[in-house]
């Protein structure tokens, strides 16, 4: 497939056609690939949210706007815990090289966690903001907020169940290949999550309440 | 302007006629040519490259649209609808003092509102303008999308809901025209035709005054109940019309007690700058107090849900039975 | 959620789903209804009678084989083909008869649903399966692979699409389709504008089918760019494969966003957000250019596959390498760039703006440049061949011939000028039509009739294939030639009743046209009907019937479930030609065991929890809904649990199978 192993394809000066051990596919081996590939298109998705709250984000309707509505010091304790939760996957990762089921499974735990207490404050915030009367029925910008904001928060909710799923399953069958490639999905997955949520703290929260 | 835009279509064909007729000979000529049973003809197995050749078929097309993307980019920009006219006709200057007549035209469902705000009269599903006069045409919708569209006087322009779209055109020779809308826009579309008079400056007057003696009067109330859907709707003639229905019909504010979308948007910028002092839920929470049925489909904003309206829309089993139902509420 | 629209009323058990929301008044409707019950008993009574249950659910529907998923896929598409067909016979009749006076048969509010659930089908549910059958029957072979990545995410991706179609047909016969046309342009299919379930269901069934379509086109991304043969680099790729990856990254970067843009639109139906309504800040426009944002890559996800038929067809039937490879490849990869950057010309009549419209107007002309390019190599390729004049070859010549007339129809309507007079009439129609039946239906049908010996054995019948070529052919000039003139006269289309009598013989010369089609498509399945009764004569058994140059053509017919014995080694962008240059020998010994993925239900049990969802959500039946995505979900996790799933094919069985293909071989000589 690439130069070094193209010349092998010839014997004596004529070309083989082919290879006297079968080139082994292992299992799951485009895996990575195509979970990255899905990871991009999904991104797509967030682009046009993202596009869609750009496009409304001025469109109060009269209402109120982003710095009347948002409070930063509880969105700031929020992105810190999405944050923390990325680290303490990692670590989850660096004890699965090394074989380590009690500590992944211990690490994965702490990663849901911190996963729960994002999605309960997101909820708090939504609670909070329904109750004052902002809902997403009231304005273009807070259809688009509610809506971006909210499907990173089904992500986040598809993520944790996905990682309780993976820690049943290896619990009960360890850390084989097939649990060990889902793991480094779900990593993918889970970091993926907290770039874009990077992008809402900026994009909606930030530049919002600074404006 | 339709008659330029038929020389563009005209020369764009030639245009492209200059490669599709020679693709289409020799590809009759090489399937004869080269078919199996003719063993005549040279056969090359292996001969899939000339650099030449690929430089002729990459280079060829390029040419074309290059020299079309020209004619397009001028074109483009002369005959935009929102450029005003320039000449009445190509060897007809437009003298200096001509103010183009405007007309205000709203899409309901489904007919054609025209408003003259020069001379304070409105028509439905008719118009008419003096020939060898620009018109600019203002454009906006009642509900849903359309298009507007009077094939020999000028191309189409969409009509949107609280947005106004332009069209300058001007027409030269008199007649009996056809326009409808050209966007489909649900179940009396194809009855939402009008007619189209182009006249001359008296046959103009007379019609304006004939207009003008028509004893109805287009009002806010009167205009709610115009905009009830109905088709194939006869022509309308209304004598006086409240100053402004324009304006409140693109502002989405016909109906008293809306908020316009134009002080909407005001009082956007100003939230979006940090200026003044911008609504706060407090605002919003007496507002609920006074229209809570509104406000819990449709939150803070004051325009009242029309989607009632629709329902008994669907409801009708007869598209062109205007609904007359009083508890209507737009 | 909102409480329902209050057009029916709304009980928690059954939402909005009343007994009146089966068109029994529609006589036409309740006529169908009956011929599809008839039609479906005769069906599922036949498969009974002869005990095909078990083998269809073992070898078919539960089958992660790529070849029998797209066998699968293009069946789905013809089956759907007949629904979208007699949609267009009904509108030409329609259109045929109703002028002046005479309303037609179809009022306005049957006919709006025609038109939409035509176009809707026709785009997703025929020719995106048949695109997608194709490639997915093909890949994998052309590359020397033995499956695609992700076998069994391919059975759930043709299921959904199956569901998508399902969910679709459903409103035939429960409740109404859509009547905004096909992509349901806000506020018209606002909840305001339609408060029923037409644009419910709309939504449901393309969310559904837009699941396997995008996971459809991961799959094949990752297949081309992982599993290709020993040698076969990027640009040894068959031209065919190059088109598929081309067309499944266009999938991949286009499908999400339909499905935002659709899911957005549901939000606006279902919890009275302001994303497109015309008040409190919603934006209308945003709806337009997000869902063309999607729709004209779509047009190229469309043709793509089609040109990468007609190039492998090209090549084999005049017996002659592809000319101009590597400009076919770059033509290819500009097209897919190209395509997401002009779906502003759609609506140039919306008021952009004169500098707008000129930048979207020309880089949409730039596109018939590569395409030129394509066509200019298809030629030169012909240039000094030896032609035979088959049915694949056939197909091609006609698309080679109508296609440069729909290009030049497309390039006129991106003049913006001209689309100021243009858009939205007949002329449009006839151009789209030109170049997706001239395009990617010659082309479907060029690759069925080129791989069919493929698949199953045995060629297609010559003279009933020449038969529904000519009338198809014929049938498509009269068709759309008096549309093209319709629009130029200035006649807008989806009217269900015109005024003007003197349009009334365009109209019935297009309905004639129609009705050739009609009989084409008879001819086709008499085509089929013929070729399978005579199997025998048509039989063969070498595997390359036609003298092809690519590697599909080195296995068997039809292949096994393996593929190839042993994986082939590519020296050339005409392997299979290339080996036979070289006297290549087939293997009769050093096999090994072939490791292959199990069969799995979990598709087709997903796909039909999908069903209940869209349904349920269509109708508001709350309760129904949450079981089935809970279900969906669970039925997803169970599936995670079952790590057993793959197999070795035996080297014994490999052995026999190879030497019955050796012996057969022989035989024949």
């Amino acid at each position: 497939m690439n130069a070094e192993t193209y010349e092998p394809y010839m014997r004596g000066g004529r070309p083989i056609y082919h290879l006297p051990e079968e080139p082994h596919h292992p299992d799951g081996h485009s895996t990575m690939l195509g979970f990255w590939i899905y990871l991009m298109s999904d991104c797509l998705i967030f682009a046009v949210l993202f596009a869609t709250y750009a496009v409304s984000s001025h469109s109060f309707a009269g209402g109120p706007g982003p710095h009347e509505l948002f409070e930063l010091p509880l969105v700031a304790l929020n992105t810190a815990m999405l944050l923390f939760s990325s680290i303490t996957y990692g670590f989850a990762m660096l004890v699965m090289d090394q074989g380590k089921k009690g500590a992944t499974l211990a690490w994965l735990g702490v990663t849901a966690l911190f996963g729960l207490s994002f999605l309960g404050i997101e909820l708090y915030e939504f609670h909070t903001l329904i109750t004052e009367g902002a809902t997403p029925e009231s304005s273009a910008f807070l259809s688009a907020f509610f809506t971006l904001v909210g499907t990173h928060g089904l992500h986040v909710t598809f993520g944790l169940i996905w990682m309780a799923t993976l820690m049943v399953q290896v619990s009960s069958r360890g850390l084989i290949a097939a649990n060990k490639r889902r793991l480094m999905c779900l990593s993918m997955f889970w970091h993926f999550l907290d770039v874009v949520w990077i992008g809402v703290f900026t994009f909606v929260y930030l530049m919002g309440s600074i404006q | 302007m339709a008659a330029q835009q038929r020389d563009l279509i005209v020369i764009a064909t030639v245009l492209m006629l200059l490669i599709i007729i020679p693709v289409m000979v020799l590809t009759v000529m090489f399937a004869r040519r080269y078919r199996e049973q003719n063993e005549a003809v040279d056969y090359d197995p292996d001969w899939d490259h000339s650099t030449a050749l690929e430089f002729v078929v990459w280079a060829a097309p390029l040419l074309i649209i290059i020299c079309l993307g020209a004619v397009t980019w001028t074109g483009t920009h002369r005959l935009d609808p929102y450029r005003p006219v320039e000449r009445i006709t190509a060897h007809k200057a437009l003298a200096k003092d001509v103010k183009p007549l405007d007309i205000e035209v709203v899409s309901l469902d489904w007919k054609w509102l025209f408003i003259y705000p020069e001379y304070g009269i409105a028509t439905v599903n008719e118009v008419a303008a003096p020939v060898d006069r620009p018109i600019a045409f203002h454009l906006t919708s009642s509900s849903v999308m359309n298009a507007f569209y009077i094939p020999t006087l000028a191309g189409m322009i969409y009509t949107m809901p609280g947005m106004e779209t332009k069209l300058h055109a001007v027409i030269n020779k008199p007649g009996d025209y056809e326009g409808f809308s050209s966007n489909f826009s649900g179940d009396g579309f194809s009855k939402m035709r009008f007619r189209f008079n182009g006249m001359s400056e008296a046959d103009f007057s007379d019609w304006v005054k004939t207009v003008h003696s028509a004893d109805k009067t287009l009002d806010r109330p009167r205009y709610l109940t115009l905009e009830q859907p109905s088709s194939a709707v006869p022509v309308m003639h209304f004598g006086t019309v409240t100053p402004d229905l324009f304006e409140a019909i693109l502002n989405q504010c016909v109906k008293p007690g809306t908020r316009c979308m134009s002080d909407m948007m005001k009082a956007d910028k100003q939230t979006a700058a940090g200026e003044g002092r911008a609504p706060t839920l407090q605002d919003m929470g007496e507002m609920k107090g006074h229209i809570a049925e509104d406000v819990r489909l449709h939150g803070a904003g004051l325009t009242p849900p029309d989607r009632k309206l629709r329902a008994e829309r669907t409801a009708m089993n007869d598209p062109s039975v205007q609904s007359s139902s009083p508890s209507t509420v737009l | 959620m909102m409480m329902s629209p209050q057009t029916a009323p709304f009980s928690p058990i059954f939402g909005r789903l009343t007994l009146d929301s089966l068109p029994l008044h529609e006589p036409i409707v309740v006529v169908t209804f009956i011929m599809v019950i008839i039609g479906g008993i005769g069906v599922v009574g036949a498969i009974t009678y002869f005990k095909a249950w078990g083998m269809l659910w073992r070898d078919w529907f539960t089958s992660v084989d790529h070849k029998k998923i797209g066998v699968m896929y293009i069946v789905l598409g013809l089956i759907m083909f007949l629904r979208g067909f007699t949609d267009a016979m009904m509108m030409r009749a329609q259109q045929a008869i109703s002028f002046g006076s005479n309303e037609g048969y179809l009022p306005p509010d049957h006919y709006n649903q025609i038109f939409t659930a035509h176009g809707v089908i026709m785009i997703f549910f025929v020719a995106m399966p048949l695109v997608a059958g194709l490639m997915n029957y093909v890949v994998p072979l052309q590359i020397g692979a033995r499956d695609v990545s992700f076998p069994m995410l391919n059975n759930f991706s043709f299921w959904m699409t199956a569901a998508g179609a399902v969910i679709t047909m459903i409103s035939l016969f429960v409740g109404n389709y859509a009547r905004t046309g096909w992509l349901a342009m806000p506020p018209l299919s606002g909840i305001g504008a339609s408060p029923d379930v037409g644009v419910d269901y709309y939504i449901w069934g393309l969310q559904v089918a837009g699941v396997g379509t995008l996971l459809a086109g991961v799959n094949l991304v990752a297949t081309i760019l992982k599993m290709r043969a020993p040698g076969m680099t990027l640009m040894k790729m068959p031209i065919f494969t190059w088109s598929a990856l081309c067309t499944n990254i266009l999938i991949v970067a286009a499908f999400p966003v339909l499905t935002a843009v659709l899911a957005l639109l549901s939000l606006d139906r279902y919890a009275d957000t302001h994303f497109f309504t015309s008040t409190l800040g919603g934006n209308p426009m945003m709806y337009v250019n997000l869902i063309w944002i999607w729709g004209h890559p779509e047009v190229y996800i469309l043709i793509l596959p089609a040109f990468g038929v007609f190039s492998e067809v090209v090549a084999t039937f005049s017996r002659k390498r592809l000319f101009g490879y590597s400009s076919m490849v770059y033509a290819l990869v500009v097209i897919t760039i190209l395509a997401y950057l002009v779906w502003l010309h759609h609506f140039f009549t919306m008021g952009s703006g004169a500098n707008v419209n000129a930048f979207f107007g020309i880089t949409t002309m730039i596109i018939s440049i590569p395409t030129g390019a394509k066509i200019f190599n298809w030629l030169f390729t012909m240039y000094r061949g030896r032609i035979n004049f088959e049915l694949p070859m056939m197909w091609t010549v006609a698309f080679m011939l109508t296609f440069v007339i729909g290009g030049m129809t497309g390039v006129l309507l991106a003049v913006p000028p001209a689309d100021f007079v243009l858009h939205n009439s007949l002329f449009l129609v006839a151009h789209f039509h030109n170049v997706i039946i001239g395009g990617v239906l010659f082309g479907m049908f060029a690759g069925i009739n080129y791989w069919w010996p493929k698949a199953f054995g045995f060629k297609l019948d010559t003279k009933w294939g020449k038969r529904s070529f000519w009338l198809w052919v014929s049938g498509f000039y009269f068709a759309f030639m008096p549309l093209y003139a319709l629009g130029l006269m200035g006649v807008t289309r989806r009217l269900q009743h015109f005024d003007d009598p003197s349009l009334q013989p365009f109209f019935i010369v297009a309905a004639f046209g129609a009705m050739l089609i009609a009989l084409g498509i008879a001819a086709m399945g008499m085509q089929f009907y013929v070729s399978i009764r005579n199997r025998e004569q048509l039989r063969d058994l070498t595997g390359d019937p036609w003298g092809a140059r690519t590697l599909e053509w080195s296995t068997s017919s039809p292949p096994p479930d393996y593929n190839f014995a042993m994986t082939p080694v590519v020296h050339d962008n005409d392997a299979w030609w290339d080996m036979k240059q070289n006297g290549y020998q087939r293997p009769d010994s050093g096999f090994q065991p072939i490791h292959m993925p199990k069969n799995t239900g979990i598709g087709v049990i997903l796909a039909g929890f999908s069903v209940a969802f869209g349904f349920a959500m269509v109708w508001h039946i709350w309760w129904l809904a949450a079981i089935s995505l809970a279900s969906i979900i669970g039925g997803a996790i169970f599936h995670t649990f079952n790590y057993d799933r793959d197999f070795f094919i035996p080297e014994e069985e490999v052995i026999r199978v190879e030497g019955q293909r050796n012996a057969a071989l022989v035989e024949q000589g």
